[in-house]
């Protein structure tokens, strides 16, 4: 423990953004024994920043969405560095909503720096996106554990966020914006990102404090890329035990409880 | 996320005196026009919804101005509600901030929340203020929403929403951020209780305030050229190197790319809204 007492909020912020941090992909893969991805929004295209599928662990089935970072130049271009456009919202609304249907819980991934602010972003509705699935999620009639993987950046993070469980590995970070904005706008001057990390309570620790989530998955050695596997063993239990728990709540209360996980913040 | 810019976008800001000492024409009584660049007598700019007589522009509006214009003359109940600001980062100077803004708008926060008549319908009423932090929304904001919403629910009552925000709060952190999720659940159960909502977004409605209740009307309603978006400009430029189109993310811009049902002159808002709640009932 001391060890951990040691590292820095801005050093977190590193290990988060590191570009061989294991992605959505990779934990996907190692937590469900099956995994089936599907695309597309049905409405524009699909957009490869955040990944849709299928998946099971044994005899449950899960609705699995994560923002996805490429693990290479090639593939970052392909998903847009992890920044969705409002389609990759919308698709993940789009398995939200069928999961409904099929009363599957939703586990989602979450590791963005944002949502992506260009100009395509807007002319379809970045800020409509964005909200609707705050409005969907808060009502969805199926258990959501939410998992920030990595960085959790402003409301491209929370719109895949709104689970009845929220976990965070113990390197992710979860704010408003990056240390960087911050600075920037607060204090003109991005050069004092470091400053701003330590002040914005965006570690896994500030923010179980604060009640904002409600668990910290505690990264092997300090670092989750030292041992994938294990890391998703971590991550694959809690997701068992809270799926149990979570389904043996009636749905409605389920949901209630939910507006007002949220309401009280 | 985008308040410095948009600061700057409006040199003389009716409501706000600080602004008129900059330039060299007598406080209190004349105001330039930010678009056109008119000298207004100030009377005649009250007397004109706040409109530049000259060339249309719609100046920002406080939101005391805002319910006069909307609500029935002496119909308006404010809501009551003692909630403060926890300070979650510890931000010493954000308190102080605060405290000056209070006494210097007479505001308690950057919404005002209540119960008024429109021609004699009854509705609740939220008005963002943009004097007031560049109506950022931050725990009393999200708190005052999401309550008025409540009230609503309990009066089975319509809400129409004034939205003016620079977005969410950054002195308060990732508490703003959270705002977003308890507005727009507090709209989804207006919903599906069957309430009207209608959302009004005016200069300027951006970040986590547009990507949340301002979003979700049944209904959404625009100022002529309010600048209403997610990103700010200036990120939108850094990000893709290019220049903005003329007229990107202006009222008229959403109306075209179908996020806005309709832009509406100030001047004929009230009756907008009276009909839209006689066509909804």
């Amino acid at each position: 423990m001391r060890r951990l007492a040691k590292v820095t909020a801005w050093e977190r912020v590193k290990i988060a953004r590191e570009a061989d941090r294991p992605t959505a992909l990779d934990y996907i893969e190692n937590i469900f024994d099956e995994f089936i991805e599907l695309h597309g929004d049905r409405y524009f295209k699909d957009d490869k920043s955040i990944v849709c599928g299928l998946g099971n662990i044994g005899k449950q089935n899960y609705t699995i969405i994560g923002e996805q970072k490429g693990r290479n130049t090639k593939e970052n271009i392909e998903r847009n560095f992890g920044m969705p456009n409002p389609e990759a919202y919308r698709k993940a609304l789009r398995f939200m909503k069928q999961s409904e249907k099929f009363g599957r819980p939703v586990i989602t991934f979450i590791d963005t720096k944002g949502a992506y602010p260009g100009l395509g972003a807007e002319e379809r509705g970045q800020g409509e996106a964005i909200a609707r699935n705050l409005m969907e999620m808060s009502d969805l009639k199926v258990p959501i554990i939410a998992i920030v993987i990595g960085e959790g950046s402003s409301g491209g993070a929370l719109a895949i966020g709104v689970g009845d469980r929220v976990l965070m590995l113990e390197n992710a970070v979860y704010s408003i914006l990056s240390p960087e904005g911050y600075a920037s706008i607060l204090w003109k001057d991005s050069t004092r990102a470091e400053e701003a990390a330590e002040k914005m309570k965006l570690t896994a620790k500030d923010l179980l404090d604060l009640g904002v989530i409600d668990e910290v998955l505690k990264e092997p050695n300090g670092n989750a890329k030292t041992d994938i596997v294990k890391m998703s063993e971590t991550i694959k239990k809690k997701i068992v035990a809270l799926t149990k728990e979570l389904q043996g709540i009636d749905v409605d209360e389920l949901v209630e409880k939910r507006y007002n996980k949220f309401r009280n913040m | 996320m985008v308040i410095d810019k948009i600061k700057k976008r409006i040199e003389y800001e009716e409501d706000s005196t600080e602004k008129e000492h900059r330039s060299d024409i007598p406080v209190g009584m004349w105001v330039k026009c930010s678009k056109c660049k008119e000298i207004l007598y100030k009377d005649d700019l009250h007397k004109n919804y706040s409109i530049c007589p000259n060339c249309g522009n719609h100046f920002r509006l406080s939101s005391r101005r805002r319910v006069d214009q909307i609500i029935d003359k002496g119909t308006f109940e404010e809501f009551d509600l003692n909630v403060t600001t926890d300070n979650p980062l510890h931000m010493d100077d954000y308190v102080k901030k605060l405290e000056t803004l209070r006494e210097k708008t007479g505001l308690d926060e950057a919404v005002k929340c209540g119960i008024g008549n429109i021609n004699s319908e009854k509705v609740v009423l939220c008005v963002m203020d943009s004097n007031f932090m560049m109506g950022s929304m931050g725990k009393v904001v999200g708190e005052k929403i999401a309550y008025s919403i409540e009230k609503a629910i309990e009066l089975k009552l319509p809400v129409i929403i004034f939205c003016a925000s620079g977005g969410a709060r950054m002195q308060e952190g990732i508490v703003s951020l959270m705002q977003m999720a308890k507005t727009s659940a507090a709209v989804k159960k207006l919903h599906k209780e069957g309430l009207l909502y209608i959302s009004v977004l005016t200069d300027p409605t951006y970040g986590g305030v547009t990507a949340s209740f301002a979003s979700l009307g049944d209904i959404i309603l625009a100022e002529p050229n309010a600048m209403i978006g997610f990103a700010g400009p200036r990120v939108i430029k850094q990000t893709i190197g290019q220049d903005l189109p003329e007229g990107f993310q202006t009222a008229e811009f959403l109306l075209e790319h179908g996020f806005v049902d309709k832009v509406v002159n100030r001047k004929d808002m009230k009756e907008t809204l009276y009909k839209l709640l006689i066509l909804s009932k």
